[in-house]
């Protein structure tokens, strides 16, 4: 006859973690070990605190994971209260990350969860190097791309060009709007990566100028007349602030005289406000739905507990109910998860010198460029300590400070210009040194 | 208190304080408060729904504190409808929530009336003996139903509800009412007073399409005997002749009319329920929507035609009106009855006007639908889901007759996967399946699931019950037909289609 289990808070997880089963991941290797490993040596950063962000930190807490950060600039607000459910009123202005991180801690024992209130881009990249998995739950594009970016810089290919298992940092990517909502897995050098198809999210469709300043028809062409026309040519060299409720009124103010003199209704504050900031409704189910699939997926890659997503899920619930699930497809020319830009360099290449390079290199078109060797910091833009450290460097072949290696991996990070659009952004470059015994031209032909 | 207008910002984008309202008056009903449970009631009491009433007689044990986010250790040993119940009510103080310590079974043997009181119950981890008797309580006391189920890595999630019905399904896609194949006198008018040959080119290219397309269906029709373009070769045709009016490769108004004309072409829908204003004032059409996309335009144009399209939209609504206030005299109710706001939506939403009839528990059940089943059994997109599906009620049976599920306890798993084999092949028996089998491998995971409810299913289970029950309440947006088979293993759930 079967017993009765002893008392344990890993009850419902054990069945899963410890038993045996034949639709599993290839490395599943079930038993007590597994479930104490996870609880160990498993380190997840989530990035973003807000409404999947949340979701995430409880999800992972409770499905055997202990050792857990998470990353927000944020504040709470009050517009968030409808959703991110470890904010209370009293939280409102506080810092997300460390709100979150204490709310979960304090309902669930035994987890740790560090909280860093900064920016991404403010940690420098190896602190992404520690965690196994990185689970993000963002609302922009910009942030998802510099994210992979970094992730992707970890990825080292070998002599064949083949992606090294023991470099790949995992993600799982969630986002959500209104009933909508993708989770997908992210393993660089095997699945696509999130520049790969990029094209999923096409860009924010913008009205022209003429139409707003000549022949507006709705009231968003109003709202955005005050917002990106009459803002300027009244309030000259003042910013327009979205989070000025001043500012806001403002802009309300000057739609409604405008639509006014056009008999255009529907102007309201609501709108104007969700025009000029291109605010995306969301609510807590599918937050909840989007949040939990990434969790399954982080504890399927970490334990290898059942199979994986194969690749990317979608979510709609506007009518009916519509799940599916697509396989995307590497692009094998992908400049942020294939092997890396190839540079090729002479040896009395100054570090200054490639960083002018990078400028006009058609493939990289980085300006500002920060440069790490293996973790170590060749030349730093900012802080201004690091900078005046690492400027003397700046005359110095890169050969040299790269102590003679004929070819190597760099890590280049600062604005790329692409398509008139500025953004944050790491790239990873393969130097080759010509004329350097060792460089056969089979490493030549792998290209980038 | 925040104002809750801005508390509620981002989900008044989505259903309006129309939706709102009609939450903040709802009155649920959760039975079970396992995670499944909890975290469909979080997302709910988030949203600002009126009152919630948690049934559950079990106390917390150590277990229930590796999944259940609403208990913590201090629970241990009390209540679980008292701990999860006063955490809920930390989310949100506008929301009433109160606490029954009481198994949801027991309730359903002994007091059916007590679900009466109700908007709408949210059945979980329920048996199927429960689920049919609720389920008949519901539907006689009309009382909205949702079942919930966690279960390893499957689950399901199934509406019961006698006839939903859904004036603003707000669809993503939906063809925009332009009537441009049947304008009435207004539009034509309007058409006509426009020159399409106009010379000034600042001019031409402001002329909304929705003309252009009026005025070149009708030249179209003269020349061809009164019809509309129909052929592939015509729609073809149609385009080039409008390519050859643009004055200049700039204009924008005729790119959009080429890419519009097929709205043109499209046939217009006919609601049953409108058979009346159909047959008589409106010409064969439903009452118009009454608003366009916006296009390029004038201003003066795009505001006139809006005009246009709002006042014959009114007036419908005027007319529809009128005929309900006679059928409602006819039929010797009070005339007033339906109130304006309502007669007013369903005549902008006639064409999205949705209807959603589920069949009940036990007929699903006494019924099955073999052909169905079978189809889905050997379809490879559907096989794991619908697999699921089948070993979630043999569970069910293999418990009623062993007391226990399986692979439940610690041990015996080798005599639960053949009993569990056994119980599936007698079902599938029972459902007309009899040739079918299912996997090895599928019934082996469903005895190492051993019942286990595991956060993050119960969090996607509980998710979408919640985005459910909304749908339900607001009656904004589709709900689901069918029953949700949940896979979490490749994530390829299905709808199934046997309700």
């Amino acid at each position: 006859m079967a017993d009765a289990a002893p008392p344990s808070k890993s009850r419902d997880l054990d069945k899963l973690l410890l038993r045996p089963g034949n639709l599993v991941g290839p490395t599943f290797d079930p038993g007590v070990q597994l479930r104490d490993d996870l609880q160990e040596y498993a380190r997840v950063l989530v990035v973003g605190a807000g409404g999947l962000g949340c979701e995430l930190l409880k999800d992972l807490a409770l499905s055997g994971f202990k050792n857990l950060e998470v990353i927000d600039m944020d504040r709470i607000e009050v517009t968030n209260l409808n959703r991110q459910f470890l904010f209370r009123l009293e939280d409102v202005g506080k810092p997300k990350a460390e709100v979150a991180a204490k709310r979960v801690m304090e309902r669930v024992s035994g987890v740790n969860i560090v909280p860093h209130f900064c920016r991404i881009e403010d940690k420098d990249i190896e602190f992404y190097n520690d965690f196994n998995i990185i689970a993000l739950g963002l609302d922009s594009i910009e942030a998802r791309s510099y994210i992979n970016a970094v992730a992707c810089s970890f990825l080292e290919y070998d002599s064949d060009d083949n992606p090294r298992e023991e470099t790949m940092k995992p993600m799982v990517d969630g986002g959500t709007e209104g009933f909508k909502g993708h989770a997908r897995v992210i393993v660089p050098g095997v699945t696509p990566c999130f520049e790969c198809t990029i094209w999923l999210f096409p860009p924010q469709v913008k009205f022209p100028l003429c139409t707003l300043a000549e022949t507006p028809r709705n009231a968003a062409h109003c709202i955005e007349y005050a917002h990106l026309i009459k803002w300027d040519e009244v309030h000259s060299g003042q910013a327009f602030d979205p989070d000025n409720p001043d500012h806001m009124k403002w802009v309300y103010d000057e739609a409604v005289k405008r639509a006014e003199l056009f008999g255009i209704p529907g102007v309201t504050y609501s709108l104007t406000q969700g025009v000029v900031k291109n605010i995306i409704p969301a609510i807590a189910s599918t937050n909840a739905i989007i949040s939990a699939a990434c969790t399954l997926e982080t504890l399927k890659i970490a334990s290898g507990c059942s199979k994986t997503l194969s690749n990317y899920l979608t979510y709609n619930g506007v009518e009916g109910l519509h799940t599916k699930v697509t396989e995307f497809v590497k692009d094998k020319d992908c400049l942020v998860c294939g092997p890396g830009i190839l540079i090729e360099l002479d040896t009395a290449v100054t570090l200054k010198k490639f960083i002018d390079m990078l400028e006009e290199d058609p493939k990289v078109l980085m300006t500002k460029a920060s440069i790490t060797y293996h973790g170590k910091n060749l030349y730093m833009q900012a802080p201004p300590v690091l900078e005046e450290m690492t400027r003397s460097n700046l005359e110095l072949p890169l050969y040299d400070l790269m102590d003679k290696t004929p070819k190597d991996v760099l890590h280049a990070t600062g604005t790329i210009n692409k398509d008139d659009k500025k953004s944050s952004g790491l790239r990873k470059l393969r130097v080759v040194f010509k004329g350097i015994d060792g460089v056969t031209d089979m490493d030549m032909a792998g290209g980038a | 208190m925040a104002e809750p207008k801005t508390k509620y910002d981002r989900q008044l984008r989505i259903w309006g304080e129309q939706g709102q309202a009609a939450l903040e008056k709802a009155s649920i009903c959760l039975l079970n408060c396992g995670p499944t449970g909890s975290e469909t009631l979080k997302n709910l009491v988030l949203g600002g729904v009126g009152s919630i009433t948690i049934v559950d007689g079990s106390k917390v044990e150590f277990g229930d504190l590796g999944n259940n986010f609403m208990v913590d250790d201090s629970s241990l040993g009390q209540s679980k409808a008292k701990c999860v119940c006063s955490f809920l009510q930390e989310l949100n103080d506008a929301v009433k929530a109160k606490f029954i310590e009481e198994y949801p079974e027991a309730l359903i043997d002994t007091n059916p009336s007590f679900f009466s009181q109700f908007t709408l119950v949210v059945a979980t981890q329920l048996v199927e003996e429960s689920m049919v008797k609720l389920d008949r309580i519901c539907r006689q006391e009309n009382v909205m139903l949702i079942f919930a189920r966690s279960y390893g890595l499957t689950g399901l999630v199934r509406i019961s509800v006698k006839e939903h019905t859904v004036i603003e399904s707000k669809p993503d896609h939906f063809l925009d009412d332009l009537r441009l194949n049947n304008p009435w006198p207004e539009l034509r008018g309007f058409a006509e007073a426009i020159d399409l040959n106009v010379q000034d080119p600042v001019a031409h290219k402001h002329i909304p399409y929705v003309v252009i397309l009026v005025k070149m269906a009708d030249e179209w029709k003269t020349s061809h005997g009164g019809t509309l373009p129909s052929t592939r070769e015509q729609k073809r045709e149609f385009k080039e002749l409008l390519k050859a009016r643009m004055a200049a490769m700039d204009e924008d108004n005729y790119k959009e009319a080429i890419d519009a004309s097929f709205k043109l072409f499209a046939p217009q829908g006919i609601i049953a329920a409108l058979k009346e204003f159909i047959a008589n004032e409106g010409g064969g059409e439903v009452p118009l929507e009454g608003s366009i996309p916006d296009m390029t335009s004038s201003t003066e144009h795009y505001v006139n035609l809006q005009k246009i399209y709002q006042a014959k939209s009114e007036a419908d609504y005027l007319v529809l009106e009128e005929r309900v206030r006679n059928i409602l005299k006819k039929i010797g109710r009070d005339p007033h009855s339906i109130p304006k706001a309502t007669i007013k939506s369903f005549s902008k939403n006639a064409r999205k006007l949705k209807v959603c009839r589920y069949r009940s528990i036990e007929d699903e059940y006494n019924n099955p639908s073999p052909a169905e089943l079978q189809k889905y059994l050997t379809d490879e997109d559907y096989s794991i889901a619908v697999g699921f599906y089948i070993l979630l009620r043999a569970v069910d049976r293999y418990a009623a007759n062993f007391n226990h599920f399986p692979g439940q306890f610690v041990g015996g798993l080798d005599e639960d996967i053949s009993r569990l084999k056994t119980t599936a092949v007698s079902l599938l028996n029972d459902l007309g399946c009899s040739g079918l089998t299912l996997t090895e491998d599928l019934i082996n995971e469903m005895c190492r699931f051993g019942a286990a409810e595991l956060h993050a299913v119960a969090a996607i289970i509980g998710g979408i019950a919640s985005q459910e029950v909304i749908k339900l309440i607001t009656k904004q947006f589709v709900p689901m037909t069918g029953t949700f088979a949940f896979n979490a293993i490749d994530h390829k759930s299905q709808l199934l289609n046997l309700c």
